[in-house]
């Protein structure tokens, strides 16, 4: 970066952190060349075993610290969907807790420096909505047959509206996989992008450069926190969904 | 659809969004889908029932803990109980023992009076007898003396008359007039 600055002009590429790369060189990604998504994903499955099977293996009654963090991972997961979703949502509980675990250490571990953030990309974050979204609306028309569709008919307000109501309800519904999908993508992108920016000053800088590192030292904090609440946004998001496919009445 | 004509320039053009790039939208997809059958697995076979297990187990530690708590209490008050019984029973040996031993000496105060006043009483009626008895004699020689005088008289005064029989005679009737 500083002999680009020397060269003229500052040449910040905050996006360049996103692109998907093959692992071993090429240029042609097809659907099986293992890339850099292949190795952050990996990273991630990894560090869900070290946490939950690893950090777990004394079995101890009294657990040692990486077991009491999966324990609190888990007790987490599973009052949430006992609050959100009621207790015929637990059966769901593996499948909430895979999409929040990924979620998590892929957000986390996107912020160790040169990671490729995984849930910074549309093609992630929007199979993982869609996935809920069709499970979602499986459940419910399974659970509830076409009663399922009384949560599109408020019967709380007056019947004159209904009908309105329906068709705002029905689109906020179908907008839910993109609002659930973009929120975590944008959240994720747009921190590790000003930081790139702000890298990118430091660099340009020179000895000023101490301001743009104490201001991306600022927003790595707020990424950190980031990371974790748009995972745990995700999650209730889910339990919300599931909520409603279980029990649809208003 | 837009975007997604925007996104296929973006890819052509090297800047642009890598998001938007479908050309590695199978890549990602693909393999997020074996991420999430892993991740699925593991948590499903391993992580998960393990965890649940040791969380139930420490409950039931817990509860067991709780239980034998409460057990140790109950027999803590039982063997305050049974102290506080043991304690209210010596009070009522104590008792007892002190009022046997009070009756004990009481009888045998009884007994040593009885004896005490039987003694004085043998000893008053000698006494008595004694006193009787010299008053008899006393009373004898008081007799004697007045017969003898009175015959002693008689005879200064009326020899003639004198009659020792008539004498005593008239002495005993004074005597016991």
């Amino acid at each position: 970066m500083a002999t680009e600055a020397e060269g003229g002009g500052i040449k910040i590429d905050p996006m360049g952190q996103f692109v998907v790369e093959p692992l071993f060189g090429g240029d042609h990604v097809a659907w099986y060349t293992p890339t850099n998504v292949t190795l952050w994903m990996a990273i991630t499955v990894l560090a869900v075993i070290v946490l939950l099977v690893l950090g777990t293996r004394g079995r101890a009654i009294v657990p040692s610290r990486s077991q009491s963090v999966a324990e609190l991972t888990y007790g987490f997961i599973h009052q949430m969907i006992e609050d959100v979703a009621g207790k015929d949502g637990l059966k769901y509980f593996p499948y909430i807790m895979t999409l929040f675990l990924f979620i998590v250490f892929g957000n986390t571990l996107g912020l160790l420096p040169t990671a490729f953030t995984t849930t910074s990309h549309l093609a992630v974050t929007g199979v993982l909505a869609l996935l809920v979204f069709v499970t979602v609306t499986v459940i419910g028309f399974v659970k509830n047959g076409a009663s399922f569709l009384s949560l599109f008919w408020v019967s709380a307000a007056p019947l004159a509206l209904r009908p309105v109501l329906a068709v705002i309800e029905l689109i906020s519904y179908f907008v839910r996989p993109v609002s659930h999908s973009v929120r975590l993508m944008g959240n994720m992108m747009a921190g590790h992008a000003v930081i790139k920016v702000f890298a990118g000053f430091a660099g340009a800088l020179g000895l000023g450069a101490v301001f743009p590192v104490v201001a991306i030292v600022a927003i790595y904090g707020l990424e950190v926190m980031v990371a974790f609440v748009q995972a745990y946004v995700f999650t209730i998001l889910t339990c919300v969904y599931l909520k409603d496919a279980l029990h649809p009445h208003h | 659809m837009a975007t997604e004509a925007q996104g296929a320039e973006a890819a052509g053009n090297a800047p642009g969004m890598p998001q938007l790039d479908f050309s590695t939208f199978p890549n990602q997809i693909f393999w997020l889908l074996v991420t999430l059958v892993v991740i699925y697995l593991v948590l499903n076979k391993v992580a998960l029932p393990r965890i649940a297990s040791v969380l139930s187990e420490r409950q039931g530690t817990i509860a067991n803990d709780l239980a034998a708590a409460e057990e140790l209490k109950g027999k803590a008050g039982e063997a305050e109980e049974a102290y506080k019984k043991a304690l209210a029973d010596a009070r009522a040996e104590a008792n007892r023992i002190i009022a046997d031993a009070k009756a004990e000496i009481q009888k045998d105060l009884d007994a040593a009076t009885e004896k005490a006043d039987a003694e004085i009483a043998a000893k008053s009626a000698e006494s008595e007898k004694r006193i009787g008895e010299i008053r008899a004699s006393a009373m004898e020689n008081v007799e004697a003396v007045a017969k003898d005088t009175a015959i002693e008289v008689v005879r200064a005064v009326l020899p003639a008359a004198e009659d020792a029989s008539a004498v005593d005679k008239a002495v005993d009737q004074r005597l016991k007039g």
